[in-house]
């Protein structure tokens, strides 16, 4: 590989037309932000021209100084225009714009692509990596936005000139302290806590056993009460919630932490009786007979064989039966009352009539909590999957 | 095993809960807007009463929506609210559909400190039989002071006016207010405007004047919406509650300055909702009596700048809680806001409200 890059050298017409173009793309939105996106384009396109330009004619040794002075000049380009912002978007740009010109200019980006490949093959190549990461930030940035505006020092969802300049003045904490001592959001996280837990755990229970006896041959209108369970997660929610209000309030279940609990459950299951279905496909019934064979009941040759085999499915449906209950508010909205009110509900309420930071301090509580909930998760199916020797890696 | 176990301890709980249902009453659910405004209710009604009684009280923050909710409930036979606060308006509305308490002022409300029964201290603000006042709001314009050039913004028809202040405005989506507004600056005197807006030609009037404002105007639904678009700089100027915008101006100290002129009141309050047991309405009743005193409706100025309904509570209105301003200025009711003035004409959109309703959301669409 390392003797085909050094064979291959791609056309000067490339060499300076592609970081021309990057240019002009980031020039179109630093123009667009300026007033002027034409204005933009053109002077960013001619700046990376240039810069190719000089870079490649000064010829193959001088790729580390080069950087370093592109690095360098685009850093303190941003700093004089705009601050501190601009240096930190200057020392990433004139990162990018240096390591990019000599990727193309010294065909490293064929580097490591099989070296029959056309063209068109290798541009389709990046085309199809470059659709994938658009799709990724087009999905990431809403949450990611959310993140620094949590910090503002002001009490409202808008990115003031001091955060811009990234002057501590335009940041605090102070959303994060209003979270974590108004007792309206202490509450809610205490009842959310109280709720979806006992909620996950009728949810895995029942949709565990209700998966295991779907999948037995001798079960008759499988389809139908299939069809009958798995429907909480296919009628729309508001039809259920107004169902539910009208039916708790006629037993007294209305407003109790109970009937909020077992709305919530009825809500989780058909996630856990899908998920716990599928792993069963693969699971080989010979293995209770064999227990069964060996003198087991039942219920130890659930504990014992099935259980084990089949955890991966369960955890993974309560996973999702928790989070059904932790992130849900029409249910809650009408089956509990203020006593009940979870930490959705006080969002929701919170967004409708005060636009206060604090839902974004607690958004992002729960965003940085999801991600290290699913990493351990995976990170233990992994394990235990690699003791099992089940996976390769 | 385990499994059975749990089932059986949840069961136990289920009956404990159902057990521990107290006959005395120890908790009222109050229905407010949540915010600022619930904030004030709270410290001025709620706090005060708890350490006397030793009640405690859960906050809904479901004023918006309490209409649907009651109608609900009472379809439901499941009455789970205990006071609930709502504009004059809904109260007519609950009070006419019977989802509402009958109450007799003189009898349920504490009189004035000087001995003035509450029927008179309240006086016009009690617009409904099932009415308690609590406060006098009203609608009113908030603008940049940094976006509208040199000259501010004087006078309500300066909202219309794209040539000298450009820039979006934020208007609330309902016609209430807007429509009013419309055909003061269309050139209709401020006394025959519900006479124009009740024919047919005075509605289309009033939308053919919004019409000309419509591209630039962004139109928000929660009270909420206007400061954060103000403060974003998104809009030059929008309409929103007083006390809002006080809130804003204040407390979050942003560029932004109060234009009176025109200000639409209104009156906010409590309704006791229809179905309550007669211990839960006993206990409401004890502490509405509290809540509504001449100095309880007083303290609540300390926290928001909205006016006291109880004319004997004017005199006691003093400084902010927190900032140690004069709240009097703040007031929309201070005789130098209250120049011009509308008040909401109950009466007007009780019959009305449907019809124009429909031809302003269709206008909308459009």
């Amino acid at each position: 590989m390392a003797v085909m890059s050094e064979t291959f050298k791609p056309a000067t017409p490339l060499k300076i037309g592609a970081p021309g173009a990057l240019g002009g793309v980031i020039g179109l939105f630093v123009g667009v932000a300026n007033g002027s996106a034409l204005l933009g384009i053109l002077i960013g396109a001619g700046l990376l021209a240039v810069l190719a330009y000089g870079s490649m004619s000064l010829g193959n040794g001088q790729e580390r100084v080069v950087r370093w002075v592109i690095l360098a000049a685009i850093s303190a380009l941003g700093l004089i225009l705009t601050g501190t912002m601009g240096l930190v978007l200057g020392l990433i740009f004139g990162w990018l714009f240096g390591w990019f010109i000599y990727w193309i200019g010294e065909g490293r980006y064929r580097a490591h692509l099989a070296p029959y490949l056309t063209s068109g093959q290798v541009l389709w190549h990046y085309g199809f990596l470059l659709i994938c990461a658009a799709i990724f930030a087009f999905l990431i940035t809403p949450i990611l936005v959310v993140m620094p505006l949590s910090f503002n020092a002001q009490d409202f969802f808008t990115f003031t000139p001091e955060m811009l300049r990234l002057d501590p003045a335009g940041y605090s904490l102070k959303h994060y302290r209003d979270f974590f001592t108004n007792s309206e959001w202490t509450s809610a996280v205490a009842n959310s806590v109280k709720i979806a837990p006992v909620a996950t755990l009728i949810s895995v229970s029942l949709g565990t056993l209700a998966a295991i006896g779907l999948s037995s041959d001798h079960v008759p209108f499988k389809r139908a009460i299939m069809a009958i369970l798995i429907s909480p997660m296919i009628v729309p929610l508001i039809i259920s919630a107004a169902g539910m209000y009208f039916f708790y309030s006629k037993i007294g279940m209305q407003g109790t932490y109970w009937g909020v609990v077992l709305a919530h459950a009825v809500l989780g299951i058909p996630f856990v009786i899908i998920t716990v279905t599928a792993t069963l496909v693969g699971f080989d019934r010979s293995l209770t007979r064999a227990a069964a064979n060996m003198g087991a009941d039942p219920v130890t040759t659930f504990f014992r064989v099935q259980m084990p085999l089949i955890l991966p499915g369960v955890i993974s449906g309560g996973l999702f039966a928790f989070i059904t209950s932790f992130d849900e508010v029409v249910v809650v909205l009408f089956v509990g009352s203020a006593k009940q009110q979870t930490l959705p509900w006080q969002m929701f309420v919170g967004l409708r009539e005060q636009i206060s930071p604090t839902i974004l301090a607690c958004a992002t509580i729960l965003v940085v909590i999801s991600i290290a909930l699913l990493t351990t998760v995976e990170v233990l199916r992994r394990r235990s999957e690699k003791m099992r020797g089940m996976s390769p890696g | 095993m385990k499994l059975t176990k749990l089932f059986l301890a949840s069961t136990a709980l289920t009956a404990m809960t159902a057990v521990s249902v107290a006959a005395e009453v120890e908790n009222l659910t109050l229905v407010s807007w949540g915010g600022a405004y619930q904030k004030s209710q709270s410290r001025a009604y709620s706090e005060p009463y708890a350490e006397m009684t030793g009640m405690s009280f859960n906050w809904d923050e479901s004023s918006s929506e309490a209409v649907a909710k009651l109608r609900a409930m009472s379809e439901a036979g499941n009455v789970t609210w205990d006071l609930v606060d709502v504009e004059a308006a809904d109260a007519m509305r609950l009070c006419d559909e019977g989802l509402a308490v009958e109450i007799d002022p003189d009898e349920d409300l504490a009189a004035a400190p000087d001995g003035t029964p509450a029927s008179e201290d309240f006086g016009d603000m009690i617009v409904s039989d099932c009415f308690i006042p609590q406060i006098v709001y009203s609608t009113t314009f908030g603008y940049r002071t940094d976006l509208v050039g040199d000259t501010a913004p004087s006078s309500i028809c300066d909202v219309f006016d794209l040539e000298a202040y450009p820039g979006k405005r934020a208007l609330a989506k309902k016609p209430i207010g807007n429509m009013e507004w419309a055909l003061m600056c269309d050139g209709v005197a401020k006394e025959d405007i519900y006479d124009v807006l009740s024919t047919e030609e005075g509605q289309e009037k009033a939308l053919a004047k919004l019409d000309t404002i419509k591209a630039e105007t962004v139109w928000w639904s929660a009270g909420a919406d206007t400061p954060q678009l103000l403060a974003d700089g998104e809009v030059v100027m929008g309409s929103t509650y007083n006390g809002r915008l006080f809130s804003v101006i204040e407390e979050q100290k942003q560029p932004v300055a109060m234009l009176w002129d025109a200000q639409l009141f209104d009156i906010d309050g409590w309704i006791i909702p229809e179905g309550l047991s007669e211990e839960r309405l006993a206990a409401v009743k004890e502490f509405l009596k509290f809540a509504t005193d001449t100095q309880r409706l007083a303290d609540q100025a300390k926290y928001i700048s909205y006016g006291p309904a109880r004319m004997s509570s004017a005199p006691l209105v003093g400084k902010h809680a927190d900032l140690g301003i004069d709240m009097a200025p703040h007031m929309p009711t201070d005789p130098a806001n209250a120049q011009n003035t509308l008040l909401n004409n109950y009466e007007f959109w009780a019959d009305y409200r449907d019809d124009i309703d429909a031809k302003f959301q269709a206008w909308l669409a459009k």
